[in-house]
């Protein structure tokens, strides 16, 4: 999700003619155990579905049909707008778009702060922030379930002090989604926009100043735009996995707080499974995700002609 | 005189920075806290001990725990080292083999486990064994993880790469160096912090992965986070805390050593 | 690759009407030239004339698109770098930073079969030779720019090559230290009887060092000559401007013949002067020195001008003058000699005997 840019293309030459060779088990890898993966998926998602998982090899769109149309319970009536997958698809997008808004307003400040640091402190302060970033997701979200269940520690400490007389029932909520998200990807913001305002030249905001920007003015009109690629970077990394997340309403949600994630992962587990529509459902996600990648792609490049 | 502005400074951020440690340890530390304590009750503190260790050890579970701590480390070393070489050859090719065709889709498609979500790539990998009828189990771990750890292992040996200028190897090559040799006496010492970054980063990837794992494991093939996962829905037990602390003290550790090595190659240039 | 399997010449290097391309940029436009064994070569010109390509191409870490390089009569296209007897001075030096100085010194002997002790030996040697030997140990950043410059040469000298190509190995030193190890380069260049092809964009050093320079700009070569060659009979304007500095004038020739021309002058005055290579009668541009023209007073001298500014240099003092015709002109005038002429004041120009040169284009 880095764009590749600091993979990005080098002049040298010193193995000119061996570039297609060394990049075999690469090719070899990803094609078989990803790419063809999921183009066998791409292909499920039309064929007509077994009732103990797996599929008949028969093309049909029943797949997408299920996901957007309403056709009654035998499937008679004139079909209308099938709002349950939808709904749930735009669930997803709402939690995810909120938790990345969420983590960009404590994320940004936070790299700010972090990268007007000097040398030394600022080396301890990214390690801190760095240290959450290669624990366990299922570990930390364990742990958030852990603090915020009703005779967690946290109503524990509410109680005892007093704020509330009945443990606050956070568990299977929105918010515990919400927050999980949060959480889960929170250093996912800091550290590109930490790469990006470690970058940025002072002598700019001394040049806002000095043409009588109020320090709220430098950041709205040269800080931000200034470190937009780093922001952008940030939210996709925040964004993109949120979607597609899996662990946070699984563990912190409950039913009514069901995700996109929940929803494939249960067409594959298994006899109530439906891989077809379970495939069609990752397509949308997966057409999704791309279009916010390309969109990306695409404005990178344009700003770096 | 009026004091100078430091237009570094803005007020609250110190604040929100704090909030954000607070917010990112918090549950971390509290369920270190927890692992210590001597009651049956997770939720009671009942005084300092390490009955939950020794469970974690001797306990019933003990044996289950063992197995899946053997497996996850075993992968995640294996899957580590599978993509390390994988990814410094494609290194290579990116950063000096010159232009070639296919050199931006390689570049794309190096990234690709990136991209697709984590759940796509869950539920594709499992369909596409039991396609091929590839009995899922821990070779078909081993595999998968393989490929989402390639660009883990990409980026910073990639990145080092192109710190280090091809004129070490052009002085190697001008001193009678074939290109191989070029390549294993001046090239690859001079990686060894980025092979090591990208190695333990692909590790720590591996250790962690649950979703993937969780789909094409098998019946009776667990790894440590899918043990944890299958314990915890029937509720945090205080075995689990102290598991997830050890864990914990696995990452710290990583993430120490891939500072200290992170340190050494900036240092030694 | 013995020596005798080569046919014996004088010429180290041949570079036959090399031609070099990248895409539709084009390098190295038909260059050719021959560098004689044991000879100090320098290849001088501003960045982008096309040297350090040429360099690359007798390197073999660019291929040429056209024409042929020849190492002691024997055409080297076909080989890579690594089975070329000729070894280069980086300009960023690139010293192995995770090998010791020795170890950097004997690598090339290893890569070509020497045995371990043979190696250390030669190191040694050479390390000797720049006066490194108590630093054998060490690894390269922790030495001194100086020090890693000399490290550098002794790796390329250790293998005894042919040719040795140095690429500006004097650009990353400061002021002081370059001009020291100018002249320890030079005697190091005498006592190897090695044929050194030297890439800089500094004209001093390349007059002070090189037994021949040639002077590329735009990927041609300009002119190949001694330093007293180029600095005193330059052939073209290219030249004429690049090394040293000078007046350039446009007047009317009137006759070329075995060297020499008769050039009516701004002003009307006649001159006879030595001409370039290829210099025609009619319009061309005529080479003034600004420190071998003389002041006299107003109406004597082939030139009358009026002092326009001047600038004081420490040694010397540039005069800023207008000639009648409008042109511009500058004199260098020693101090301490005299006053030196107002603002405003009208002066004659006297030009004196290699001050002036009819060039070829």
């Amino acid at each position: 999700m880095a764009g590749g840019a600091p993979g990005g293309a080098s002049k040298s030459e010193i193995y000119k003619g061996n570039g297609p060779k060394l990049l075999l088990p690469a090719w070899l890898f990803i094609g078989v155990f990803l790419v063809m993966p999921v183009a066998i998926m791409a292909i499920y998602s039309f064929l007509t579905k077994e009732f103990r998982g797996g599929v008949i090899w028969e093309f049909t769109l029943a797949a997408y049909d299920q996901f957007f149309l309403d056709r009654g319970l035998f499937g008679d009536e004139p079909p209308s707008i099938e709002w349950t997958y939808i709904g749930i698809f735009w669930r997803s997008i709402w939690q995810a778009g909120l938790a990345t808004v969420l983590c960009l307003l404590i994320g940004f400040p936070t790299a700010w702060f972090i990268a007007t640091r000097d040398v030394k402190a600022r080396s301890v302060w990214l390690f801190l922030i760095t240290v959450p970033y290669w624990v366990n997701l299922l570990i930390r979200t364990v742990s958030m379930k852990f603090l915020i269940r009703d005779t967690g520690p946290l109503n524990e400490f509410l109680l005892a002090l007093g704020v509330i007389d009945t443990p606050l029932a956070l568990v299977n909520t929105n918010f515990a989604v919400q927050l999980g998200l949060f959480y889960s990807y929170l250093p996912f913001m800091v550290l590109p926009i930490y790469a990006a305002v470690e970058r940025y030249d002072f002598s700019m905001s001394e040049a806002a100043a000095d043409l009588y920007a109020s320090s709220w003015a430098t950041l709205r009109l040269v800080i931000l735009p200034v470190v937009k690629p780093g922001i952008v970077a940030g939210c996709i990394l925040v964004f993109v996995p949120s979607l597609g997340a899996f662990l946070a309403p699984d563990l912190l949600g409950g039913a009514k707080t069901f995700m996109i994630g929940s929803l494939i992962e249960e067409q594959f587990k298994g006899a109530a499974g439906n891989w077809p529509f379970g495939a069609a459902a990752s397509m949308i996600l997966l057409t999704i995700v791309m279009g916010v990648l390309l969109v990306h792609a695409r404005a990178q490049t344009k700003g770096e002609r | 005189m009026a004091k100078p502005v430091d237009l570094r400074r803005f007020t609250g951020f110190r604040a929100i920075t704090w909030l954000c440690l607070f917010v990112l340890y918090a549950p971390l530390v509290i369920v270190a806290i927890y692992s210590f304590n001597d009651s049956t009750s997770i939720t009671r503190w009942g005084g300092f001990s390490l009955k939950w260790y020794v469970d974690v050890f001797t306990g019933p579970e003990a044996p289950k725990f063992r197995d899946a701590a053997i497996n996850s480390f075993t992968i995640a070393i294996g899957a580590a080292i599978c993509a390390t070489l994988i990814a410094t050859a494609a290194a290579v090719a990116m950063n000096r083999a010159g232009r070639f065709r296919g050199k931006t889709a390689s570049l794309a498609l190096i990234n690709l486990p990136l991209m697709v979500p984590e759940i796509v790539t869950a539920v594709a990998s499992l369909v596409f064994f039991i396609t091929i009828g590839f009995k899922t189990g821990l070779l078909t771990i081993f595999l998968a993880h393989i490929v989402f750890c390639i660009p883990f292992a990409y980026l910073p040996i990639s990145a080092r790469m192109q710190s280090v200028p091809d004129m070490y190897e052009q002085a190697a090559m001008d001193l009678y160096a074939t290109p191989w040799e070029a390549f294993r006496l001046v090239l690859l010492p001079l990686m060894v912090p980025g092979i090591l970054s990208g190695f333990l980063l692909a590790f720590i990837i591996s250790l962690d992965d649950f979703l993937i794992t969780n789909f094409v494991k098998g019946a009776g093939v667990e790894t440590l986070p899918t043990a944890i996962f299958g314990s915890v829905k029937q509720g945090i037990k205080p075995n689990i805390m102290a598991i997830s602390t050890l864990l914990l003290g696995v990452s710290v550790v990583f993430v120490t050593l891939s500072w200290i090595i992170g340190r050494a190659g900036q240092t030694k240039r | 690759m013995a020596d005798n399997a080569a046919p014996l010449t004088a010429n180290a290097v041949e570079i036959d009407n090399v031609v070099k391309r990248y895409g539709f940029v084009t390098a190295l436009h038909g260059v050719s030239m021959q560098i004689g064994d044991g000879e100090f070569f320098t290849l001088l010109g501003p960045s982008g004339c096309g040297k350090t390509t040429l360099l690359r191409c007798i390197a073999g870490f660019e291929d040429v698109s056209e024409g042929a390089i020849r190492l002691h009569g024997q055409d080297i296209a076909p080989l890579p770098p690594h089975k070329r007897e000729v070894n280069t001075v980086f300009q960023q030096y690139a010293l192995f930073p995770h090998m010791t100085v020795s170890q950097n010194t004997s690598f090339g002997l290893l890569r070509l079969g020497w045995s371990a002790a043979d190696a250390e030996a030669r190191a040694k040697q050479v390390l000797d030779l720049v006066q490194l030997g108590q630093f054998a140990e060490r690894r390269p950043g922790q030495l001194s720019g100086g020090q890693q410059q000399r490290v550098a040469l002794a790796r390329a000298l250790a293998p005894r090559p042919k040719v040795l190509l140095l690429d500006e190995p004097l650009s990353a030193l400061d002021l002081k230290l370059r001009q020291a190890v100018r002249s320890e380069l030079k005697a190091i260049q005498r006592e190897t009887g090695i044929a050194f092809v030297f890439v800089t964009h500094d004209q001093e050093e390349a007059l002070t060092m090189s037994d021949r320079i040639a002077v590329m700009s735009a990927g041609h070569v300009q002119q190949i000559g001694t330093p007293r060659e180029i600095y005193e009979a330059p052939s073209n304007r290219f030249v004429a401007d690049f090394i040293g500095e000078t007046n350039l004038l446009d007047v009317t020739v009137s006759r070329v013949a075995d060297g020499a021309a008769e050039i009516l002058l701004p002003g009307g005055a006649r001159l006879s002067c030595p001409a370039a290579l290829g210099a025609r009668v009619g319009q061309g541009h005529l080479s003034l020195r600004p420190e071998r023209l003389g002041i006299t007073i107003s109406g004597q001298g082939q030139l009358q001008a009026t002092v326009e500014d001047h600038v004081y240099l420490g040694t010397d003092t540039q005069l800023h003058m207008r000639l009648g015709s409008g042109e511009a002109l500058v004199v260098r005038l020693q101090n301490g000699a005299g006053a030196i002429p107002e603002r405003g004041a009208r002066l004659g120009l006297e030009i004196e005997a290699g001050a002036a040169r009819l060039l070829s284009d």
